[in-house]
């Protein structure tokens, strides 16, 4: 009989044992997967290794892949350890890219020092306004906001879409006749172009960066101020935190809107840093948002955690692009990029839980 | 005859613990047996061993002399077993017969389409027979937590429980309820049925069982008959050495000022409909007021109204001279209000939060530990390393999380915050349930001091000896409304228990 039940206490060497056993478990499920369709498990295993994080042209696509993600899974960690469930941060990314796009636009080809920090600055104050609706109705109707956030995310891509396929939208190229029958994005100005940063021949993006210092501003307000003493509180009992005084709906607000805004940076360096247009293809069907939960799941809401989560994903992520090809349908690269994703999660149970293998009766009786 | 329920030896290791040390338990068909300790004495651990909850590490269970192994409460359910824990296990948005059926996998509990009539009519009928009635479709949430209780036993019947075990089930009782449901138990146990009632209230242990087994530090001291013990013999038996009983401390220290004025105060109840109907009170500084009341009566909407958790919506509270404008739980704070809530694992701390969080839940917002918008991390330890020396909180350092404190501590730790506040009044609910006898004396001088000390203090407690033992005046509370009022050293337990039940003057 088998039982599973709650760890009462999580043995340290748990947590260097489980990663690892959950990577050989992915692999071995691969190795599987790869001898059924015909492919050579080592021969792919490599290539995926290299793909993803072996040498520096390599890295360099890890770190595009990862921004993103990094940027989401903030967004849903933020709100996460107050116990508000933002799944919104997919939509909330798409208007912090609106947002940001349209400061871009607006501010012309004068100065990166002025278009940088304007586009961050709307990008955040796009999503944080996106987030702020399922915030209000969280905080003033009590709405689930698991709903709302989900619902919004769609609203949000249809949004994008209208403005570059639907209509003569201030973001829609109009000028040449070919944009006129194939819709895009009006370019950006060169200001609006967010400097890479060099490091021994990597090209770190800015987006990066950004999203490494907003991961430590985030450590210190959960850690170590009176904001997020209220939020810990607020996250572990409602009732302790109005019992204290606190005032939960501002706080509700002040966090949906931190996690809108984190999103909407995300959605500006998407602009500012890779497209350099409003472009709706390939950003609504990337699924950043929802790669975003999960990387706050793994890493228990720990932005630093979630930074190097959000960094292998993105070197699953970018090996997957460069694997995929005539031998090797993209199907496949998909069902590895989940084999690990579900061995991970499954092992995040096993250091919560254990499992327990017991004979019936007769043992003990 | 074989005893019904048979522990031998029976060995139960926590990492750093051993909770129970061979224990030997044995209760006979048709009995009361009290399974009397202290909080950790390891009560709680052999009653889950019981309902299969744990698995003993060593040791034998035997059911009416055959050996058996429970890999999980639903096997022991279905060995005849029923508990009734101290922390109610119901769903609170589900009816009555929605619990009952719950996780029941024969007759209605098993069918893919529930017949609530049918539920509803037996379980109005058991609650009939052994007059514990609960209206079965009245949602969980909207019951007293003596109803709930009645919920949990009614399962337990429903299931056709053999053995019934109640985890320290008077805690949130009146007398008079504590009365009927011992009657109930009775009733249950001259059915064959064999009742293990858990506690370490001695009286009650006296006035309701027939036989009683001590347990200390994981040991069984001795299995003794109810009637030939006292309550002082069993007390020295639980704690190992004489000790003094709840008794009436007179304090001298004068009376002043009002500091704590309620007037004409309403306020909506959970359920709807008004828990509180134009109530008047004044606590005086210095003094202890007393709130007496059967459970649901509106006490805790009292509570929560002067602490600004609940707004009045009619009515004035004024502390100290100052009128609060209510429904603000920081403003109540600010005036000098402080509280011991009725749920303090919940609502007296973050649980999951450290000790050191905790003492400062209301503090943070100013004074020595904080800078600007930052907490001083440092001094946020060394004034919880401080609050922990002086309290003597025992079990762990400044870090450890609220909730593996034990009852007592826990509570320590609450008063140790609220005290910390410097308060003109203390209101504190039900601030011993559940604790041993040590920490009744100890967070009953606490009380006393506090108002020796020129604070208002109202009591709120079911507790009638605790009541007594501590009150200079008690107020009585029916319906949402002060029905009567008493000199603490005057009043008996007779004339009490008829103002609660409504028989006012």
């Amino acid at each position: 009989m088998i039982r599973i039940e709650r760890r009462l206490v999580q043995p340290r060497w748990l947590s260097v044992a489980v990663p690892i056993g959950t990577v050989v478990v992915a692999f071995g499920v691969m190795t599987i997967v790869l001898l059924a369709t015909h492919h050579p498990p080592g021969h792919t295993f490599d290539r995926l290794f290299t793909t993803g994080f072996g040498g520096k042209d390599a890295l360099n696509g890890t770190f595009v892949a990862a921004t993103p993600l990094l940027f989401t899974g903030l967004c849903a960690a933020v709100a996460f350890r107050m116990q508000l469930f933002n799944i919104g941060g997919e939509g909330q990314l798409y208007v912090g890219a609106i947002v940001g796009a349209a400061a871009a636009i607006a501010l012309g080809n004068h100065s990166g020092w002025v278009s940088v920090p304007a586009m961050i600055a709307a990008g955040a104050a796009g999503g944080a306004a996106f987030a702020l609706i399922p915030g209000i109705l969280r905080a003033f109707f009590s709405t689930n906001e698991i709903i709302t956030s989900l619902m919004l995310n769609y609203v949000g891509a249809l949004v994008i879409d209208y403005l570059i396929f639907d209509s003569q939208s201030y973001w829609r190229d109009t000028s040449s006749p070919t944009a006129k029958v194939f819709p895009q994005g009006k370019n950006f100005p060169d200001a609006a172009s967010w400097p890479l940063a060099h490091a021994g021949g990597l090209l770190l993006p800015f987006g990066f960066l950004a999203g490494i210092v907003i991961a430590f501003l985030i450590w210190v307000l959960y850690t170590r101020t009176r904001f997020g003493f209220e939020v810990q509180v607020i996250g572990d009992s409602p009732r302790a935190a109005s019992y204290a005084g606190m005032r939960t709906r501002r706080k509700i607000l002040a966090v949906m809107a931190l996690s809108g805004a984190i999103a909407g940076i995300g959605g500006a360096s998407q602009d500012g840093d890779f497209r350099h247009t409003l472009d709706p293809r390939g950003l609504t069907s990337a699924g950043y948002g929802y790669a975003g939960i999960v990387i706050a799941a793994l890493g228990r809401y720990n932005p630093f955690a979630v930074v190097v989560i959000a960094f292998l994903l993105g070197g699953l992520q970018n090996a997957g692009f460069a694997l995929q090809g005539a031998d090797f349908p993209s199907g496949l690269v998909g069902v590895l990029q989940g084999l690990i994703l579900f061995c991970a999660l499954g092992g995040e149970l096993l250091v919560r839980y254990r499992i327990r293998f017991d004979r019936q009766v007769a043992a003990t009786a | 005859m074989a005893a019904a329920v048979e522990l031998r030896n029976i060995t139960k290791r926590f990492p750093g613990v051993v909770a129970n040390d061979g224990v030997d338990f044995e209760a006979a068909e048709g009995e009361v047996h009290a399974l009397l300790g202290e909080n950790g004495a390891g009560k709680s651990t052999l009653s889950n061993i019981l309902t299969g909850l744990y698995h003993p590490d060593e040791g034998e269970i035997r059911l009416w002399g055959k050996p058996v192994a429970f890999s999980s409460p639903r096997e022991a359910l279905e060995a005849g077993i029923g508990m009734v824990h101290q922390h109610f296990r119901l769903v609170p948005p589900f009816t009555v017969s929605e619990n009952v059926i719950l996780g029941d996998h024969r007759g209605e509990g098993k069918k893919f389409v529930v017949h609530p009539r049918r539920i509803e009519r037996r379980v109005a009928e058991l609650g009939e027979r052994y007059r514990i009635a609960v209206d079965p479709r009245a949602r969980v949430w909207q019951l007293s937590l003596g109803e709930q209780q009645r919920v949990e036993i009614l399962k337990a019947l429903y299931r056709e429980a053999r053995i019934l075990i109640l985890d320290e089930p008077t805690a949130v009782l009146t007398p008079q309820e504590s009365a009927s449901l011992f009657e109930t138990l009775r009733v249950m146990a001259d059915e064959g049925r064999t009742i293990v009632f858990i506690s370490h209230k001695l009286h009650e242990v006296k006035a309701v069982s027939d036989r009683v087994t001590v347990l200390r530090d994981g040991r069984t001291v001795e299995t003794v008959d109810t009637a030939s013990a006292t309550p002082r013999s069993l007390a020295a038996l639980m704690v190992g050495r004489e000790v003094s009983l709840a008794e009436r401390v007179e304090r001298t220290g004068d009376v002043g000022e009002p500091v704590l004025e309620v007037r004409g105060l309403s306020a909506a109840g959970d359920r709807g409909g008004d828990a509180l109907r134009g109530l008047d009170l004044t606590v005086c500084a210095g003094e202890i007021v007393a709130i007496a009341g059967v459970a649901g009566n509106g006490q805790r909407e009292l509570a929560e109204t002067i602490t600004g958790m609940r707004a009045p919506t009619h009515g004035e509270v004024v502390v100290a001279g100052n009128r609060l404008h209510g429904g603000d739980a920081r403003e109540a704070i600010r005036a000098g209000v402080a509280h011991v809530p009725e749920d303090r694992l919940h609502t007296g701390v973050a649980p999951s939060l450290s000790i050191a969080s905790n003492v400062v839940l209301k503090s943070y917002r100013g004074g020595e530990v904080t800078r600007g918008p930052l907490l001083r991390l440092r001094a946020i330890r060394d004034h919880a390393l401080e609050l922990i020396r002086r309290y003597d909180v025992r079990g762990g350092g400044p870090e450890l999380p609220a909730r593996q404190l034990s009852g007592g501590n826990l509570q320590k730790v609450v008063l140790a915050r609220e005290f910390h506040g410097e308060p003109r009044v203390l209101v504190v609910a039900s601030p011993t349930r559940g604790l041993d006898v040590g920490s009744i004396e100890t967070v009953h001088g606490y009380l006393r001091d506090a108002a020796s000390n020129g604070v208002g203090v109202l009591l709120i407690s079911e507790d009638l000896d605790e009541i007594r033992a501590l009150a200079d005046r008690i107020a009585v509370m029916y319906e949402g409304s002060i029905v009567g009022e008493r000199r603490g050293a005057e009043a008996t337990v007779e004339e009490l228990g008829l103002l609660m039940a409504g028989g006012g003057e």
